[in-house]
């Protein structure tokens, strides 16, 4: 009887996934336009958010003990199934070192921890919203964490006076496609708190696609000949905070990474 | 062309930037009389009045109204040509009164100039006031006993505790809130001091250049958030009048005080596009435990030319460090040498 019911259904999933590997398209999710902006252009006005863990992890990860035992459950690392397309970050092995310690060291070396800058991707899969402005000239991103922000250029690309935390944006549009590339970033972001990191060799194209009313798809394919052998992808669904009167707060967290950062330099008390 | 100068505050040491290229305001003469060529307000896509561009609001007119000028509002176009004249030829660190000089004035002065490209021929102011703050008074109103009072046991909290950890520094030191970057927005000592505004449906996005401080203000009518939530730079929220974007913000915090309020400041600015090159900016600030009545002050904005380069204050911040580790260095000393 076990064995009867066992074949049907592996019988039945066989012949469904048959089914939809046969119909064309089935694969792909179907294409959908976007409402326009007044000038015609997809709309991707709004507050957006990631809602996965890859700021924990890039790559798959089962749930684990969090760095602070007196926080409990509170801060212990969530599950999650990776957005890295293949899963495999092909570091050079010469990176592999790098990316361990960074790891071992997390709490201490996260410029997260620190409330730095977060660089591009990582500001956009940070566990708080952002909000993008879009303009015909420029398209602006401003991001809760730490009061990040770019400006996105739409005209003709030009070129960075100068390295940055954020990095410099030139967009174009292909069809439902927001198309970012972006430079001239600094070294000392990282991609995760697993220490995932790059060079100031970075190379990042985003593609920013409308999948539905209330949701996005990012994909962003990374370029580091310094520290990776090829370049590889990672892609997730952003989604729409659609509560009424959804806005942006100040997440200025200088003042809660002041004592990680200071606070051994602070007065010992005399008593 | 000239460099655009920095930053003149202590915070300068922290700044993750190289001194960048510069951008001299594109054009400060479009208010004379002979540049009245026709001009219409451009409009967004969506039908607004568009403010966008990049805008600086370096201007020689001083805050407040010198005391030798009385209720005298308004320059004479020769006075003002010869205030100019004078501040152009003067050298550097020369006081002109009536002339507010940013990196000139002499109590200003830590960095050479010529390092900063600071160019004094340059200078300029962008209108006929005597000082930003408007009316007869031209000065900021007295200060009331409780919010004196209020200041003082502020200080007080700090005194002589100054150097124990970051908390007792300032916000400016701290990167947490840079005095350019406080709002209502004035002119800092520099000459960029650059604002981006990019807007959207819906939304009005002001980036100030300095410490990339950016509100992003809905201008859908919606209220303010709930009065527990206080935010450093308050809740700002927008809506149309006419040509005018008017933002209202409230919830400021204790501790964010502009020039000695308390967190029952509540600002109101308008934003009005004069011609290509020009934005009128006016704020009221009305805090009714700091002063007996509201005041009121106009600025002219300059159009000028990009990039607006990334600030990144705490990032770069040894400030800190340096002033925490050198208070404990002498801690030291100063017990071994009294053993």
């Amino acid at each position: 009887m076990r064995s009867w019911l066992s074949d049907s259904v592996i019988a039945g999933v066989t012949a469904a996934v048959l089914l939809l590997a046969a119909m064309p398209g089935a694969a792909q999710a179907p294409a959908y336009r976007a409402p326009r902006t007044a000038d015609g252009k997809p709309n991707l006005n709004g507050i957006w958010q990631a809602l996965n863990t890859a700021d924990w992890d890039l790559q798959g990860h089962a749930a684990a003990k969090g760095p602070v035992p007196l926080l409990g459950a509170v801060f212990a690392v969530p599950p999650g199934l990776g957005v890295v397309d293949g899963e495999e970050i092909p570091y050079l092995p010469a990176a592999v070192a790098k990316k361990k310690a960074n790891q071992a060291n997390w709490t201490m070396l996260d410029p997260e921890a620190k409330c730095y800058l977060p660089g591009v991707p990582r500001a956009t899969y940070l566990p708080y919203p952002f909000q993008i402005v879009q303009s015909q000239q420029n398209i602006l991103i401003s991001y809760e964490y730490a009061g990040a922000v770019r400006v996105i250029n739409m005209g003709a690309p030009t070129k960075a006076p100068g390295d940055s935390w954020m990095g410099w944006s030139n967009g174009r549009w292909e069809g439902e496609t927001l198309v970012v590339d972006v430079t001239s970033l600094m070294e000392d972001t990282w991609f995760d708190r697993a220490g995932n990191f790059h060079s100031d060799a970075l190379h990042v194209v985003e593609r920013y696609t409308p999948r539905s009313a209330d949701t996005l798809n990012y994909e962003a394919t990374i370029e580091d000949p310094k520290v990776f052998s090829r370049p590889w992808k990672i892609s997730m669904p952003l989604y729409r905070h659609v509560e009424k009167d959804a806005k942006l707060l100040e997440y200025k967290c200088v003042e809660f990474a002041e004592e990680l950062l200071y606070g051994s330099l602070r007065k010992k008390s005399s008593n | 062309m000239s460099r655009r100068f920095l930053a003149l505050t202590a915070a300068l040491a922290a700044v993750i930037l190289i001194a960048p290229l510069a951008q001299s305001p594109a054009a400060g003469q479009a208010t004379t009389a002979s540049a009245a060529k026709a001009w219409t307000l451009p409009h967004t896509p969506d039908g607004k009045p568009d403010l966008q561009g990049i805008w600086s609001d370096n201007t020689l007119t001083p805050f407040e109204r010198p005391k030798s000028l009385g209720s005298k509002e308004f320059y004479t176009d020769q006075e003002l040509a010869e205030l100019t004249r004078r501040v152009r030829e003067g050298r550097q660190g020369e006081q002109v009164e009536g002339a507010e000089l940013g990196a000139a004035n002499p109590q200003a002065i830590r960095y050479d100039l010529e390092v900063y490209g600071f160019d004094r021929t340059k200078l300029r102011y962008t209108s006929k006031r005597t000082s930003l703050i408007v009316g007869p008074e031209g000065v900021v109103p007295p200060m009331l006993p409780q919010a004196r009072e209020r200041n003082a046991a502020m200080a007080a909290k700090v005194k002589g505790h100054e150097f124990d950890g970051p908390e007792q520094r300032s916000l400016s030191e701290r990167c947490i809130l840079l005095n350019q970057i406080r709002i209502p927005m004035t002119p800092a000592a520099n000459e960029g001091n650059l604002l981006q505004i990019v807007q959207g449906p819906g939304y009005v996005s002001l980036l100030h250049e300095i410490d990339h401080s950016t509100r992003v203000i809905p201008t859908d009518g919606r209220p303010h958030v709930p009065q527990n939530i206080r935010l450093w730079q308050g809740d700002s929220v927008g809506h149309w009048e006419g040509n005018t974007l008017v933002v209202d913000t409230t919830n400021f915090t204790s501790l964010s005080a502009y020039r000695g309020s308390s967190d029952k400041l509540h600002l109101v600015e308008r934003f009005t596009r004069a011609a290509d090159d020009t934005m009128t900016y006016q704020f009221t600030v009305d805090d009714p435990t700091t002063w007996a009545k509201p005041w009121t002050a106009e600025i002219p904005w300059t159009k000028t030319k990009g990039p607006v380069y990334e600030w990144a204050c705490h990032e770069g911040n040894t400030m800190i460090s340096t002033i925490l580790h050198g208070a404990r260095v002498e801690e030291e000393a100063a017990q071994k040498k009294g053993k």
